[in-house]
């Protein structure tokens, strides 16, 4: 592990100004950056992934917007500072939106989510193994390095999103629940704070792989936002993995459904395990809309889902397994009872 | 009692809790890589990032200014001074640092050494290399691999066991099946990582190191450094999970130990996970075809059994398990050959019921596939072809409690719902499928020293250098002790893991509990002996004059008839306070030296093939899977396994080795895998994040049938090994069971949602 110098800030003020260098260069790879939980970031420094020179740990900050659970009518504020267990105990979040406290207990242990951060979670890095492991090459690690997944062992690559740069998974389940309730997150940067839609702040690989959020490295993410019509109720997160807990997804889906009656109102779809970024599928919600809820409109919309699915060697099965997950995650969310 | 405690039935011992437990479970048991040293240095290996070629150059000069570093060791480093191992005592023959060779992706090719661990991880992170690099064969289905004959290559594999004529009876055989199973590679990821502690008090060496063989180990880390065995210690008392990974001793120990004598200070090395992938030994990947024919009625006539195995450039390790394999049913006519293949690849090694886990797998699946052809009930199809004798030499079974073991699982797990037609069974959404498999393992014994001190005050001490690898050997060994000289458990202390002490076998081929068993019983005797001698000898004691044999030892007393002495008077009547016996133990088939060859870290392991009769433990195993019609998930809501293992020296520990082996079972078959990048050969998945092994979640109810069995022809102490036992036959259940739940017959390991989706 690189030597490293450890600095713990005290506001929020102290912590977005010790990233003086902000630069061009994405987070990821800046000389100071932020952690939280840790969970993510130590695991990586050790792996010799992550290599910044400095360290700014943002958990003493007292700040409740970044440590509370606000919830209204209308939306719930989660600070980025709240650790995942917290999310998916709280009571109001179970009843309102299931979705969201289920993308997180079914997400690693629950030690790990009692240390790791809402705001650590939704940036964790890719677990592809050629990366995590340095002497691979790794277009996301060392950029033009070239991409040892590609025509390697992909099994738990991507299908969706890809790019001939980079097959990664983003892994995160939580950010499922997210980007399928249009969420947004606020962030504070020296150039002072901005919001924007949860579903601009990751990339798509293409040709940079590195660059995985439209975050600059002094920025922090204070808070998320979620609003949650009535109908959030009406949700569910299924994730299927290879043993049945303590594993990331082969495939998820993130489902919320407004029905009246048999007849779908408004859909919300996110597709975890199979795409290189958080995945809301639009075109099979669409799809969906104005339609009786049954397995054959259910089935339909997942073939939309997956129409533009790039399989490699090993990972071709995503693509009937991501389908049959949001199937299947349709019709259980279409019987719940509300 | 309670479920992890079984009330003992017939020819078992109590579930007395573990004597070591406590310290376990709260941190303090003593590990290798814990041990306190002072001055002590830190050792981390550099490995190759290619799988076959040769080092033209190593980068160190950003390593050697990583502030800490004390020294890098490459193979300019060795003087001459370190042997390459020895193939066999050793893992492998590939030396750490001898050549500049590489033979397989991971391989040792430096060491840096630095005053903390972090100092040396980095400085190791930034040694690079060049190479000149060869096009590598991982295995199975690459180019440029070359495929031997396990006879040939290897002296350890003698035949290709065979009986009467397979071509004929298979060409004319009724029904015949023909198929290919694969099993792949597997690592043992005991959650104690591999380490060596390495120091020298003048010319002696001590090495710390988890270990199944102290005593081979030490002759072994002599000859590589060229001094004498004598000057060689190897303390072992505590070992985190093993699993066949600690059996032979690994490049790395020897070498840590040079660097221990050139720095004049102590080393330690503690090997990543990751790193343990290459420079640890693994399951080796093997690929068997199976032929077999039989009547309509269900009689096997013709089985034929070939299997492939990887392994090495340089050694022919042979997995080899034709020999179970063909003797297990009455077959009618044999055939079996076993080939290696030879590829740019570790050497691999023993791993839990090394040659039973594969072999047994593809025989089972097999057997199944054969009752379905023959629309039979795979219970019965095995009932049909049970054997009082093996079918290879015709000699008899010490015991078979093959089908006894069939009819308590059976019942206990509720075999006669099942319906025959696969994909019949529904709840739901999910599919449900029943299998079963014959669980088998041979009854191994071997050589085996012991010293008991009992002193006056009724305490007595148990020294043998066996290995508690975490199987229960020396809470057996308390007990056993305490209930042969009539002592509570609690006045029993046992000491193992340690050159210093009686040797004993290495913990493999689930020999252990039957070799120290047996040489405690033969200390404990004589030291009854001793005592009752001296108890019926004394002038006007209450025994005077009667039989020694007579008298009993209960509760710290002697006891005969109404009459009762103290412990304590009859040393008086000796004249002294300890009673320090030392016994050596012989199995009847092995030779007069057989035990100082132990010494000199030779074993001579007596196999349950060997002798007049064959003698082997068995058992068999039902599960029960769920899959989901959609997604395919696999889930395992039950497993039921019923043991037959001669003597049970303790329910509870016995429960509990079988259990962790079905649990394993449950493992190979859905979960693990080494995976490969077939253009490097390298290793994918190097940590435990990829290397799935089941969690809680996946394991729901396990339940462990012990069926009592008295079998005093399988050794005179009546006890057969159960460490490996459990784990075989599993994964053929549970293929069986996938079939019977979807009509999907997966021949392939691990079987995932891959496997059957799509
Ligand atoms: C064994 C294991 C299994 C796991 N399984 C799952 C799983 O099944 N599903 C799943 O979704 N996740 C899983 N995870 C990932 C886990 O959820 C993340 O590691 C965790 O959520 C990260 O949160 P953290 O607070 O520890 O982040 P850290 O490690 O502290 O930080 C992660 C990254 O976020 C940045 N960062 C943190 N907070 C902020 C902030 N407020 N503003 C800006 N940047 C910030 C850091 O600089 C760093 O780059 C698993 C992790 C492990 C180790
Ligand atoms: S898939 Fe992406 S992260 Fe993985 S090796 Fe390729 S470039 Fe690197």
């Amino acid at each position: 592990m690189l030597p490293f110098s450890y600095e713990r800030a005290e506001t929020l003020d102290d912590a977005r100004k010790a990233v003086s260098d902000g630069g061009e260069q994405p987070p990821t790879s800046a000389a100071v950056q932020f952690i939280a939980g840790g969970t993510n970031m130590s695991d990586y420094m050790r792996l010799g992934v992550n290599r910044p020179a400095h360290l700014v740990d943002i958990n003493p900050i007292p700040d409740s917007s970044l440590r509370t659970i606000a919830i209204t009518e209308s939306e719930v504020r989660l600070g980025a500072l709240v650790r995942m267990s917290e999310v998916e105990d709280h009571p109001g979040i179970n009843q309102r939106c299931p979705m969201l406290a289920e993308s997180l207990k079914l997400a690693a242990s629950r030690q790990i989510r009692n240390m790791a951060s809402l705001g650590g979670n939704i940036l964790q890095r890719t677990r592809c193994e050629y990366f995590r492991e340095t002497s691979w090459p790794c277009n996301k690690r060392d950029p033009g390095s070239g991409c040892a997944a590609m025509d390697g062992f992909n099994r738990q690559h991507a299908v969706l999103g890809t790019s001939d740069a980079c097959i990664a998974t983003y892994h995160g389940d939580f950010a499922q629940a997210l980007i399928a309730l249009d969420a947004s997150v606020e962030i504070l940067g020296q150039a002072g704070s901005r919001r924007m839609r949860f579903a601009e702040l990751h990339r798509l690989p293409g040709d940079r792989p590195e660059i995985e959020t439209v975050l600059r490295p002094d920025e922090i993410i204070v808070a998320i936002a979620v609003s949650l019509p009535a109908w959030a109720a009406r949700s569910g997160y299924l994730k299927i993995r290879d043993r049945q807990s303590y594993a990331f997804s082969l495939a998820s889906a993130a489902v919320a459904l407004d029905l009246s009656e048999e007849t779908v109102r408004d859909v919300r779809i996110a597709l975890g395990g199979v795409a290189t970024v958080p995945w809301r599928a639009t075109e099979a919600e669409e799809a969906l809309k104005g339609k009786a809820l049954t397995e054959e409109t259910a089935t339909k919309a997942a073939e939309i889902a997956f129409s533009g699915a790039k399989p490699r060697q090993h990972n071709a099965f995503k693509v009937e397994l991501g389908k049959q997950t949001l199937v299947r995650a349709l019709m259980d969310v279409g019987q719940m009872r509300i | 009692m309670n479920e992890a405690a079984p009330r003992p039935k017939e020819n078992m011992g109590e579930p007395l809790p573990r004597i070591d437990g406590r310290l376990k479970v709260t941190g303090q048991a003593p590990y290798p890589a814990d041990i306190p040293v002072n001055n002590l240095a830190h050792a981390v290996l550099v490995t190759s990032e290619i799988a076959r070629g040769r080092i033209t150059a190593l980068h160190l000069d950003k390593a050697r200014a990583v502030p800490g570093v004390i020294e890098i060791f490459t193979s300019e480093s060795l003087h001459g001074d370190l042997e390459k191992p020895k193939f066999g005592p050793a893992s492998t023959s590939i030396g750490p640092l001898h050549d500049t060779k590489i033979w397989h992706d991971g391989q040792i090719m430096a060491l840096v050494i630095a005053e903390t661990i972090e100092a040396a991880r980095e400085a190791a992170m930034r040694v690079t290399a060049d190479y000149d690099e060869e096009k590598p064969s991982t295995g199975f289905g690459s180019e440029g691999t070359e495929t031997v004959a396990a006879t040939e290559a290897s002296k350890q594999f003698k035949e290709d066991v065979k009986a009467g004529d397979f071509n004929a009876a298979f060409a004319s055989a009724p029904v015949t099946i023909d198929a290919e199973y694969l099993m792949p590679t597997h690592h043992h990821n005991p959650i104690e990582l591999f380490s060596t502690t390495a120091y020298w008090q003048g010319e002696d060496l001590v090495v710390h190191e988890p270990s199944q063989n102290v005593h081979g180990w030490k002759v072994e880390i002599a000859r590589q450094l060229k001094i004498e065995p004598d000057r060689v210690r190897v303390i072992s008392p505590y070992i985190g999970g093993a699993f066949g990974s600690k059996g032979p001793v690994t490049p790395r120990t020897a070498l840590v130990a040079l660097v221990a004598r050139r720095l004049g200070r102590p080393v330690r090395c503690v090997v990543t996970r990751p790193q343990a992938f290459t420079t640890q030994t693994y399951r080796a990947e093997t690929r068997h075809h199976i032929q077999m024919g039989a009547t309509q009625d269900g009689k096997i006539t013709a089985f034929r059994h070939e299997g492939w195995e990887v392994t090495s450039r340089p050694d022919p390790y042979v997995v080899g398990g034709t020999s179970t394999t063909g003797r297990m049913y009455d077959y009618g006519s044999v055939l079996t050959k076993v080939f290696l293949v030879k590829a740019d690849r570790p050497t691999p090694s023993y791993m839990r019921s090394p040659p039973e886990t594969p072999y047994v797998y593809a025989l089972e699946s097999a057997m199944d596939e054969m009752a379905v052809a023959l629309d039979m009930d795979p219970v019965e199809f095995r009932r049909i072809n049970d054997a009082t004798h093996e079918p290879i030499e015709g000699k008899p079974f010490s015991s078979r409690p093959l089908m006894e073991c069939y009819d308590e699982a059976a019942r206990e797990f509720g075999w006669s719902r099942r319906s025959l037609q696969p994909g019949s069974m529904r709840d739901g959404d999910w599919m449900i499928g029943m299998g079963c498999a014959t669980a088998i393992y041979p009854a191994n014994i071997a050589p085996c020293a012991v010293r008991i001190i009992l002193t006056d005050d009724g305490r007595a001490r148990v020294q043998t250098a066996s290995h508690e690898i975490g199987t229960g050997i020396r809470t057996v060994a308390a007990q056993l002790t305490a209930e042969q000289l009539g002592l509570d458990i609690g006045a029993i202390e046992v000491e193992m893991g340690d050159t210093r002490l009686p040797a004993a076998p290495v913990a493999g081929g689930s020999n252990t509990t039957a070799s120290v068993s047996s040489a405690i019983m033969k200390a404990c005797g004589e030291i009854r002996e001793k005592l009752a001698r001296a108890a019926v000898t004394a002038k006007d004691g209450p025994f005077s004059g009667q039989d020694p044999h007579s008298v009993v030892f209960r509760e710290g007393k002697l006891v005969a008839g109404n009459a009762s002495q103290e412990l304590k008077d009859i040393f008086e009547l000796l004249g002294s306070g300890v009673i320090e016996q030392y016994s050596e133990f012989r199995p009847e088939a092995t030779s007069p030296e057989a035990v100082s060859k132990l010494y000199k870290g030779k074993m001579e392991m007596v196999s349950g093939e060997k002798g007049e009769m064959v003698k082997y433990a068995f058992g068999a195993e039902f599960v029960e899977v769920h899959i989901h019609r959609r997604t395919r998930e696999i889930r395992v809501p039950r497993i039921v396994g019923a043991f037959a293992g001669g003597r049970i020296m303790n329910t509870r520990t016995a429960r509990s080795q079988l259990m962790g082996g079905m649990i394993w079972g449950i493992s190979s078959a859905l979960h693990e895998a080494t995976e490969f990048d077939h253009r490097s050969a390298r290793v994918v998945n190097r940590d435990l994040q990829d290397y799935l092994v089941p969690v809680n979640a996946d394991i729901q109810e396990v339940t462990v049938i012990l069926v009592p069995e008295v079998d005093k022809d399988a050794n005179p102490a009546g006890i057969k090994g159960l460490g490996e036992l459990g784990n075989v036959g599993t994964a053929a259940a549970i293929a069986s069971a996938v079939y019977h739940a979807t009509g999907q017959r997966i021949r392939q390991l691990p079987i995932r949602i891959d496997s059957l989706i799509g």
